[in-house]
């Protein structure tokens, strides 16, 4: 069935209103988003790594989900849903629970608990095959201690642990490709996206990971106003810019096969991306302009690289 | 009608296991507690059991999926020793706070500088504070006894606490020993099934797991964990009192060994009391009155049981097989003493940290330690309050 916004958001809430995520954060819109994928008569459990939408969403007594939730801590999400999907194997074996109807299990964490300190847990969970999905949003950056660099901050990009200064144009080392990285362990669906247009691209991937059999992945990139250092309403032309620049490709990997979901028409320069942000503005200052040819060159290459996969 | 067999510890726990036939079993291999998931690989690979049984990628995400499994309504247990228990270390903070009864078999193992694969109990009594349950056992029989009430005590709704059945490495975990085992159906029997009131897979009422609990509710979930903890000293008598109804060996808080008259005693854990009783032995046959208490339980500590038992005793040896390293004695003297300081008359006390690391203790060696006690009780001086035996010179 056809994608149709009106139809999607006249679904049934199931990550309510009341959470106390930043205006001008995406990980709310990334989490309404999951949860409208899931066809409405299915029930989910949602794995949730430490981090800011942990602590913004499950605030005691005040919960935002509808669905089952756990958290346990920051390094461990992919690890504590494989308990919960061998659980429900289990469970539906034994006839401890109701054969009808379906759980999905999904895990959540921003790039913290997934590029760097949940790595492991992710890499053993995708290689032992547990049916689940893990949503990453990446908002580049530790975001809920203060914005300090994570593997998954850009080049450049000025954090708390790694600021621009005298001697310092930012980070100096560029972001992880997970995705990729994810790929290579053989994930039947592995999908890079962001918030852009009517939310379609993002809606399809994530429906098609959750209902792919197996372990799948959806990165998501996902803005921080204050890491990033945008005002709220700039949310979307930033995730706009990164796709336009192809700072951020908006692709999936469907049993190995590379396509790209989103092509720019025309490519446009990544100053266009990183102007919009406060953390990169020491680029843009003289004698820093080798910062954005860099970047610029390392955004190319990947793109390049991508491209030939895709082909 | 009990079975005799001859078992080591770690198939006496897998054995156990696969009698209980849990719904998971998340394993990452530890020496010397590796052996329990690979008995229990057998038992799958066999069909004997049709417990979900992963294989995880460190000792962390072994007690997290236990976690995401007891959350999600089933029963899940995991085995370890040594560093992988450390590495568990944040997890089983975890485990108890959020009351997930998740049993946990650990083969005490030294921690590691310098590395070392032997006994002693500097994995198990670091995690004190934990809120894990801990059970101690002397020889093969009680890890397997141990083993069979832990489901019991941990999912009991007064307590929904987690809990550590331990063993010592190599001593109690590779040794074989004649062994009474009980029938299966017996024994799942009186396991019984994990039928948690609320759980994630409860498709009619969802639950939410493990939140933010800022200075306005932690204190209050905080002191509902103490009080299951207290809680947890009754359902322990309960279950054992049960369980010698059911299988007939019977287990308390500790074993009071010719205690009755005792004048001088050892207060000792596991499988080194086999060796301290028969010092003990050989003392009462010289008429020296010597009696000895063997610790099965360590949490809850039953302070006020182990006061009353020590308050007759003119001289008490507390016997440390991990270094506190709080330069006054070892965590099981700290305790110890702190339970008898409100005795109207108490004991002289001194704490000995024995056996690190696999450091091989004697009958000798126990006999020393009570000629040490008579000699506070000949002359009034209690001398070295804390002291190590058993290590070289400093000549070495």
């Amino acid at each position: 069935m056809a994608y149709n916004l009106k139809e999607e958001m006249n679904k049934k809430e199931r990550f309510y209103a009341g959470h106390r995520l930043c205006a001008g954060c995406a990980a709310g819109i990334v989490c309404r988003g999951m949860m409208r994928a899931l066809k409405p008569e299915d029930k989910a459990v949602i794995c949730n790594a430490t981090g800011c939408l942990e602590v913004s969403s499950f605030q005691y007594p005040y919960t935002a989900w509808d669905d089952s939730y756990i958290h346990t801590a920051f390094e461990n999400a992919s690890a504590t849903a494989s308990g919960v999907e061998a659980a429900y194997r289990v469970m539906k074996r034994r006839g401890k629970i109701d054969p009808d109807g379906q759980f999905k299990i999904l895990a959540i964490g921003g790039d913290g608990g997934t590029y760097d300190i949940g790595f492991q847990s992710l890499s053993g969970a995708l290689e032992r095959g547990h049916d689940f999905t893990y949503f990453c949003y990446d908002n580049n950056a530790y975001m809920n201690t203060g914005t300090q660099r994570s593997s998954a901050t850009p080049r450049f990009a000025s954090a708390t642990t790694t600021p621009a200064g005298i001697d310092s144009v930012g980070k100096k080392q560029t972001q992880k490709d997970l995705t990729q990285i994810v790929v290579a362990h053989g994930s039947p669906y592995v999908a890079q996206t962001t918030l852009f247009g009517n939310m379609k691209d993002f809606h399809e991937k994530a429906h098609r990971a959750i209902y792919t059999a197996g372990p799948t992945f959806v990165n998501v990139l996902t803005p921080c106003p204050r890491g990033w250092q945008y005002p709220a309403d700039d949310l979307l032309a930033i995730c706009r810019a990164a796709i336009d620049t192809c700072v951020w490709p908006v692709y999936e990997v469907v049993n190995g096969e590379y396509r790209l979901t989103y092509e720019p028409k025309r490519k446009l320069p990544v100053e266009d991306f990183m102007r919009l942000q406060g953390r990169f503005s020491h680029c843009f200052k003289p004698g820093n302009e080798w910062t954005i040819e860099a970047a610029q060159e390392y955004v190319d290459q990947k793109w390049e690289e991508l491209l030939s996969r895709c082909r | 009608m009990s079975i005799r067999e001859r078992l080591s510890g770690n198939e006496a726990i897998a054995t156990a296991m696969r009698q209980i036939n849990p719904d998971v079993f998340a394993m990452f291999p530890i020496t010397p507690s590796t052996e329990i998931p690979q008995y229990y690989a057998q038992y799958v690979a066999d069909g004997r059991v049709d417990t979900e049984f992963i294989c995880v990628e460190s000792e962390h995400s072994a007690l997290s999926a236990c976690l995401g499994a007891e959350a999600a309504g089933c029963r899940a247990v995991t085995a370890t020793s040594s560093a992988g228990l450390s590495y568990m270390n944040e997890v089983l903070y975890v485990a108890a706070s959020l009351r997930l009864p998740v049993v946990l078999a650990v083969s005490c193992r030294a921690l590691t500088g310098p590395i070392n694969i032997n006994h002693d109990y500097s994995d198990s009594l670091a995690e004190r504070d934990s809120g894990f349950i801990q059970l101690y056992a002397e020889n093969n029989q009680e890890v397997y006894d141990n083993y069979l009430m832990a489901h019991r005590i941990a999912e009991h709704p007064d307590v929904r606490l987690p809990l550590m059945v331990c063993e010592d490495g190599f001593i109690t975990s590779h040794a074989i020993e004649n062994i009474e085992l009980e029938e299966d159906a017996a024994v799942a029997a009186f396991a019984g099934q994990y039928c948690p009131e609320n759980y994630l897979l409860k498709k009619e009422n969802p639950l939410a797991v493990g939140p933010y609990g800022i200075s306005a509710y932690y204190m209050e979930a905080r002191v509902a964990q103490a009080n299951a903890m207290a809680n947890a000293k009754q359902v322990i008598l309960d279950v054992a009192a049960d369980f010698e109804k059911t299988f007939g060996r019977s287990y308390g808080f500790f074993e009071s060994y010719r205690m009755a008259d005792a004048e001088i005693a050892m207060l000792i854990m596991g499988s080194s009391a086999g060796t301290a009783k028969a010092a003990v032995d050989e003392l009462r046959n010289e008429g020296v009155k010597a009696g000895l208490i063997k610790l099965r339980v360590f949490r809850p500590f039953p302070g006020e049981e182990l006061a009353a038992a020590l308050k007759n005793c003119l001289a008490v040896a507390v016997m440390d097989k991990s270094e506190g390293f709080s330069a006054c004695g070892g965590p099981l003297f700290a305790e110890t003493a702190g339970a008898c300081f409100n005795l109207e008359k108490r004991p002289k006390m001194i704490d000995i940290v024995y056996g690190l690391g696999g450091r091989d203790f004697t009958v000798k060696a126990a006999k020393e330690v009570y000629a040490r006690l008579s000699d506070i009780v000949k002359t009034g001086e209690t001398g070295p309050v804390y002291s190590h035996m058993g290590q070289r010179g400093a000549d070495f």
